[in-house]
């Protein structure tokens, strides 16, 4: 099932049908003017592509159309998902691989954005796949975060290395680098406490859990994923670059595309940034999760608007 | 470099300066850039566009005041009809007379309901209540373990049913079992939903249903998004809301979305959560928010911020001498230690008008503050009291001290005392004195950005290794005399 069926699905057992927003905008056969190019813009600003990304797509939509390669409104959607989904090729969302010995995965992001989750969700996709799993619980600082990622461990059927509340998360990483070496995983997954990236001390901890892992693992982490919660805007842009210049982070996963919200966030960041999407999250249970189909996704944002505001 | 709004307004304004009044034509563009302003802080496309519309009606025929660029003047339009929207503070909880007060929170997944429920617990505790919180996320794994840490910091009892299936029964049962204990106020914290999830939505509703809670809060992400508008209305169709509570605006948000929240359900915001530990919520400040969402700074919270962790006294002094105009080298080191302790310069000083993105660059490292604390301690209190009084020879004998060069000394001198009247004008002063100072900071910060105050580049770091060297070196020369 692909991802917009799954959305559709997600969406049926809830609410009316929605309105199709770019669609009607985009009728059949109404043809391309400045009206409708303006139209366009406020749509794609109504799915979080912010302004400086969406005037990007505007004017290329304007030049195809002035260029003549684009003269109805028709045409606009296959237009802009190739835009769009032709910067993302598809080896970028590959996950990378160790050459040998465990893959690291280092799963960080802002507070409440979904990691602990994906980490149960990545672990049910790798396991899915054949590999081999841990697990190891490096937020030590929330309330029962420890807790929360070894109930999934337990429901999941995989190790989860873990130390007391408050202890070092380096230490923490190390030894379950330890421990997936000992025990020949295929990949050790890092759950990380939720941080802002305003907060310098906390991006530093990143880093040092990053070089503390290397003294066992000298290549990790092979991936630094970044969780991205969907209804997040434009900050999200910060959050990316804040957390790439402490870490190499090597791609997103889009949590909470299962809500309303379009998640066009990820347009601006993969446009201004060049961070691949590559796992989506639909759902709060480990199956939710769907390798980034660009194409769908694209689809996606622009099928429906937000309602119409009550004054 | 990044543009503010004030910017643009000021280019587009350009040639109108104290004359004539703003006509339809000028406004017309200005309000293109305040549209802009408020999408790139989140506010949603339609209430931005509503909004933009009320700014242009009372912005038309305002006269251009005489001192009052235009460009300010429409900044002030703008401003005011955001605070207007935003406000008024209704930030108190009505608690009942016959108690308990019962609150129900709800929002959507990894908002910060289960955090927000303890502060709101702390919150009342520190009014002299009796809370308890109820553990009703019975679906995320181990929620109800993170509500009884939080409680157990907080000394808070956490009504809990472990092998319970249903919320609306925990909440009912423990709504119940507070009215016969001492509990006067029953925290309900609800498991995260989807807006477009119906039936996890008519749960909430069941719940709302079943306990009659005095207040009904949601717990939104201050960095929400355009969805933000569907999520705010969605639970105040199912819930009837009291108010919103905006968390992790302690992020560099522009925070847009408390604008959208209130246009759309017209509920207050009631506080704002900014950090993680439970003592972290905050009143919610229209006008500072306003700044924000026109990227023009946050000075009061800066301030606030400073005076917060310089100890009482010494704020009221500094606030004191800030208002006459005689702040002192001693004062504003103090201000900049207090800095320190608040947490990395950069995020504080992206506080100040103009600097926010201006600073996203630059990093205004802790050496050059330690610079800064280097040159201020080779003085004298006197000449920390009185830096107009520094001449060329005591600028060498301060130089000496620090293991820097003269000019060093005299450029930061000079920009503290070209800070001085503007920090005088923050102090005191009407809003239109503000509204100058914040622009003059604001320019400052741009001209100079990261060189707050900024000693020429290039010359000697102030290294307190080579400091001490030197220190000891003239020591000793002079006990061989
Ligand atoms: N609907 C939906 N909910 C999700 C998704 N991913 C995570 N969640 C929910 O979001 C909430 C927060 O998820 P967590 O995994 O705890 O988030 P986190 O980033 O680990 O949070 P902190 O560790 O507190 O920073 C939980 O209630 C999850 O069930 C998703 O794809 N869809
Ligand atoms: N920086 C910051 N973090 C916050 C704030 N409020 C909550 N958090 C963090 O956000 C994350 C999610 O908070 P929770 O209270 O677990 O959120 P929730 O809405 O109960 O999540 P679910 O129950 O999973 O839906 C945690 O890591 C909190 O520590 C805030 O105001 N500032
Ligand atoms: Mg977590
Ligand atoms: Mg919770």
């Amino acid at each position: 099932m692909g991802l917009f069926d799954f959305i559709r699905k997600g969406l049926s057992k809830t609410r009316e049908k929605l309105v199709s927003g770019l669609r009607a905008v985009l009728p059949f056969g109404r043809k391309i003017d400045e009206d409708l190019l303006d139209e366009l813009y406020v749509a794609m600003l109504a799915g979080d592509i912010g302004p400086a990304t969406a005037d990007r797509l505007q004017d290329e939509i304007r030049a195809a159309w002035k260029a003549g390669k684009l003269s109805e409104a028709q045409e606009i959607l296959a237009f802009l998902k190739d835009t769009i989904a032709g910067t993302w090729t598809s080896g970028d969302r590959q996950l990378a691989r160790a050459e040998s010995g465990p893959t690291v995965i280092f799963v960080v992001g802002i507070n409440g954005s979904g990691k602990t989750t994906s980490v149960a969700k990545l672990c049910q996709f790798l396991r899915a796949r054949g590999d081999s799993v841990l697990l190891g619980a490096c937020d030590t600082f929330r309330a029962a975060a420890i807790d929360q990622l070894t109930i999934w461990a337990e429901r999941l059927g995989v190790d989860i290395v873990k130390h007391q509340p408050g202890s070092d998360p380096a230490a923490v990483a190390f030894d379950a680098c330890e421990a997936g070496l000992a025990r020949g995983v295929d990949t050790i997954l890092i759950d990380t406490a939720g941080r802002l990236h305003t907060q310098d001390h906390l991006m530093a901890e990143l880093n040092k859990i990053q070089r503390v892992v290397q003294k066992k693992i000298p290549a990790a982490p092979h991936e630094v994923l970044l969780v991205l919660d969907a209804t997040i805007g434009q900050n999200a842009v910060n959050q990316a670059r804040s957390f790439a210049e402490a870490v190499d982070v090597s791609g997103l996963f889009v949590a909470k595309l299962d809500g309303s919200a379009k998640g066009g966030i990820v347009v601006s960041i993969h446009d201004q940034l060049a961070i691949p999407v590559k796992f989506i999250g639909l759902g709060e249970t480990p199956e939710d999760i769907r390798p980034f189909d660009p194409g769908e996704f694209v689809e996606a944002l622009f099928e429906s608007e937000p309602e119409e505001v009550n004054k | 470099m990044f543009e503010t709004l004030s910017d643009k307004l000021g280019g587009i304004f350009g040639g109108l300066r104290g004359r004539g009044k703003i006509t339809e034509a000028n406004v017309q563009e200005a309000m293109r850039q305040v549209r802009t302003a408020l999408l790139e802080a989140d506010v949603n496309v339609e209430v931005a566009r509503d909004f933009v519309k009320r700014c242009q009606e009372a912005a038309l025929g305002q006269e251009v005041i005489k001192t009052l660029k235009p460009d300010q003047v429409m900044i002030k339009v703008v401003h005011d009809q955001l605070v207007e929207l935003m406000g008024p503070i209704e930030s108190r909880i009505p608690f009942v007379s016959q108690p308990p007060t019962v609150i129900l929170m709800a929002g959507l997944q990894g908002s910060g309901k289960t955090t927000t429920c303890a502060k709101l617990a702390r919150y009342c505790q520190m009014r002299g209540k009796k809370p308890i919180l109820v553990a009703a996320d019975l679906k995320r794994p181990a929620a109800i373990d993170q509500l009884e840490v939080l409680g157990k910091q907080l000394n808070v009892p956490v009504h809990t049913e472990r092998d319970h299936q249903n919320p609306v029964k925990v909440c009912r049962n423990a709504v119940h079992a507070a009215r016969k204990s001492d509990r006067d106020v029953v925290i309900l914290d609800t498991a995260g939903r989807l807006a477009i999830d119906d039936e996890l939505m008519s749960e909430v509703s069941q719940v709302a249903n079943a306990t009659r809670p005095h207040q009904i809060y949601l717990v939104l992400d201050a960095m929400t998004g355009q969805d933000a508008v569907a999520t705010a209305k969605a639970f105040d169709a199912r819930l009837e809301l009291d108010g919103a509570i905006l968390t992790k605006f302690d992020s560099d948000t522009r925070g847009g979305a408390a604008l959208s929240v209130k246009a759309v359900t017209g509920k207050p915001i009631k506080f704002i959560g900014v950090g993680e530990k439970l003592e972290a919520l905050e009143e919610f400040h229209p006008e500072r928010v306003a700044g924000r969402i026109l990227g023009m700074g946050d000075v009061v919270t800066l301030v606030e911020k400073a005076h917060e962790t310089m100890d009482a006294e010494q704020a009221q002094k500094a606030q004191e001498k800030m208002a006459k105009g005689t702040l002192g080298l001693d004062d504003f080191l103090s201000q900049l230690e207090g800095f320190r302790k608040m947490g990395p310069m950069k995020q504080v000083l992206k506080m100040i008008p103009g600097m926010g993105d201006a600073l996203k660059n630059v990093d205004l490292p802790e050496s050059e503050l330690n610079r800064f604390k280097g040159i201020i301690h080779s003085m004298t209190p006197k000449e920390r009291a009185n830096p107009d009084r520094i001449e060329a020879s005591r600028r060498r004998r301060i130089a000496k001290g620090c293991g820097c060069e003269p000019q060093e000394v005299s450029a930061l001198v000079k920009q503290f005392l070209n800070m001085r009247p503007l920090m005088k004008m923050m102090a005191g002063g009407g809003i239109g004195d503000r509204m100058a100072a914040m622009q003059s900071l604001g320019n400052m910060g741009q001209l100079q950005a990261g060189q707050v105050p900024k000693i020429a580049r290039g010359s000697t770091k102030y290294d307190p290794r080579k400091a001490d060297k030197i220190r000891k070196k003239r020591k000793r020369s002079r006990r061989r005399k």
